[in-house]
Parts: C-alpha cells; structure tokens; sequence
C-alpha cells in the first residue's frame, strides 16, 4: 500500500492561506489503510482546522468527505458536488490522488494534505516499513523475496556491505540488515546458491531515473 | 481580562471509564463530597474506546478542557484500555497545540472505583487549571463579552 503520513496543522493552514471554504476530501484506500487520509483522519484534521480558525479568527469554513478512490475518476465524480462548493480542496490522497483530482478540476486550487512517504506494509501496530521502491524492475526473484534495492540502506545488490551489527543495519540500527535477511531466507528455501552469482550493475531506465513513467495497455484502450 | 477569567466557569466534558471513575463519581456523590458542577461526565464502557476524534469534537463542540478518566494503570478491566488511551489523548495533545489550543486542556487522570476523593480533587483541579487558562475559543469569548 502507498503509506503517507499528515501534514502539522501550522503548514496546512500555510498551505491554505487566502482561501475560505474549504472541503477536506480524504480517501478510502491506501491512506485508509496507513492511518493518514481515511473518514478518521479527515474528522480529526477538519476538527483541528475549525479550532485553529476559531482560535486564530481565520473564519475558515471546512467541509468534509471522503471517496472510495481519489486516483479514479470514476470516484471523483461523487466528489464533483462539494468540489464545486468549495474554494479549494484539501486532499488527504496520497500524490497520486492530489494529481488525479488537480486534473480533474483545472480551475480549483487543490493541496496536498499529507505527505507520500513510500510503498510499504504495515509490520506491526502502528508501524508502517518501506518494501518497495518501484523501480520498474523487480529482482526480488533472486533474492528470495527480500529488496535489496528498497530494505538495503546501500541498495547493494551484491552485499552485506560488512557494516552490519548483529543484524542491524548500520545505517539505521533500528532496522534489519536486508542482506542478513536475505542470506537467512535463501538459506531456508535451500537457495543459497544464488548468492555466489554476481549481479550486473542495475538498469535504472525503467525508474523514475528514465523520467516520469508511463505504462500502456493496447489491448485495453479504446 | 482578569476579571472577566475570575467569574467565567468553564465547561468541562470527562470521559468516565464505567468500571472505575464513573463508579468514583458515582461513590462521590453518594459520599456527599463536594466539587465544581463544571464537568459533564459521559460514561465509557472503557477509556480505551475513546478516539482521538471524539476529544476533537468535544473541543469543537464548546468544551473547554476533556478529562479522560481511566482505571489505574496495571488494574483495567480490559487489560490495556487505558494505556491505549494514554497514547490517544498524547497524540491528541500535540494537535491540539498545533491547532493553537493549551494541551492542559485535555488531561488523561487514572482513578479506582474506590477513589472518590481522588475524583473530586481531579475535578477541582481541573477546572481550576481551565479557568486560568480561560475559554477555549476566542470566537466564543468575544460572544460571551
């Protein structure tokens, strides 16, 4: 899932100065999912923004909503109503979702609500990892199933590095070295073998090195 | 400005776990103890049902301070309910000082179902605490004056 994280109070109201009604849009999916953008989230920020207004004598009139999708136009359209309403929209979407709705509406000022942080899973209670960076070419074939070019702090995929510390990385110590992760893994699939096979320099084409990325289905256009 | 905060009495809203500090205030009244008639307290079936919204809305609604009232740390009667609320309401805290709102305002308090005077003095202090700080929205102040 896309995990984002909320914007402080003070840089929203920054964000949303000169503007007056203003509809909080959060959206059911991802950042439903990580705690940042769902119908939860978007009471408790519109609540906190209506004080701030309130405290602050900013006269802000704060609306909210939250759709199925914002990266959708299908579900943007049941937004349509409030959008036209509004001043401005703040999104609680992850990038994409801001994106989607800023296209959908040219003439409408629309802001991001949170900040994207990565593609990640939620490990515990509360605790959101990065396991995917998108690279546009997975290897997580080779090395069974753990990415090195997200989890290792080097990206090195051909390591450890050498600095770990007791399965730590020590870039970060509060996380698992990927490549001590890695070994442990093929180890229990009985694919340690793949470690002694040196891995060519990566392609980085085909990620957001090669420019924004499209893909295209052409037997599924129209 | 002093004067006006000397007669204003603020409204306080206390979320009361139904296993100890609703059976405390109960217990205080019934003791016949005395303490400010500023809170309204809303029974919970555990503090740990509470979430960060309804403290939020609690403030947008016109309360001045939220007391959150659990049992004592170790002895909830649903193992953790209340350490879970102790997060929440730390959480809520710190969006509440964005927002431009005193985090004294929101208070999680532990109390047994025994401790009757231990409530009344939490209230007490509470609305003592709120008072100094005055109400909690400008816009009410100025359509109380």
């Amino acid at each position: 899932m896309i995990v984002a994280e909320r914007k402080s109070i003070p840089e929203l109201l920054e964000i949303l100065k000169g503007h007056k009604k203003i509809l909080v849009l959060g959206c059911g999916t991802c950042v439903t999912v990580c705690l940042a953008g769902g119908e939860r989230e978007v009471s408790i920020i519109a609540s906190a923004l209506r004080i701030a207004s309130r405290v602050q004598g900013l006269g802000l009139e704060i609306e909210e909503l939250v759709i199925e999708r914002q990266c959708d136009n299908i579900f943007i359209e049941q937004a349509a109503e409030a959008i036209e309403k509004a001043d401005a929209v703040l999104s609680l979407g992850c990038g994409a979702g801001v994106q989607a709705i800023a296209e959908r509406y040219p003439q409408k000022p629309v802001y991001a609500g949170l900040d994207t942080a990565f593609l990640g899973i939620l490990e515990e209670r509360g605790v959101w990892a990065e396991k995917c960076a998108a690279c546009g070419s997975c290897v997580l074939h080779k090395f069974g199933g753990i990415c090195p070019v997200t989890r290792c702090a080097k990206h090195l995929l051909n390591g450890p590095c050498g600095g770990s510390r007791e399965d730590r990385c020590e870039v970060r110590p509060d996380r698992p070295c990927a490549w001590q992760l890695i070994y442990t893994r093929l180890k229990n699939i009985g694919q340690l073998e793949r470690l002694k096979e040196i891995e060519p320099p990566k392609n980085w084409g085909s990620s957001l090195s090669g420019g924004p990325r499209v893909i295209i289905r052409e037997d599924h256009r129209i | 400005m002093n004067i006006k905060a000397e007669i204003y009495e603020p409204n306080i809203v206390a979320f009361c776990c139904h296993y100890c500090a609703y059976a405390a205030a109960d217990l205080a009244g019934s003791s016949r103890l005395q303490y400010p008639p500023n809170v309204r307290i809303v029974r919970t079936p555990c503090t740990g049902r509470l979430e960060v919204d309804y403290f939020m809305k609690a403030f947008e609604n016109g309360a001045d301070g939220v007391l959150v009232a659990g049992c004592e740390e170790g002895s909830c009667h649903f193992k953790e309910g209340n350490l879970l609320a102790k997060r929440r309401v730390n959480y809520t805290r710190d969006i509440l000082s964005e927002s431009g709102l005193e985090p004294e305002r929101l208070r999680m308090v532990n109390v047994s179902a025994a401790g009757a005077q231990k409530f009344a003095e939490i209230v007490r202090d509470m609305v003592e605490t709120v008072r100094k700080l005055g109400p909690a929205c400008l816009k009410r102040l100025a359509n109380r004056t």
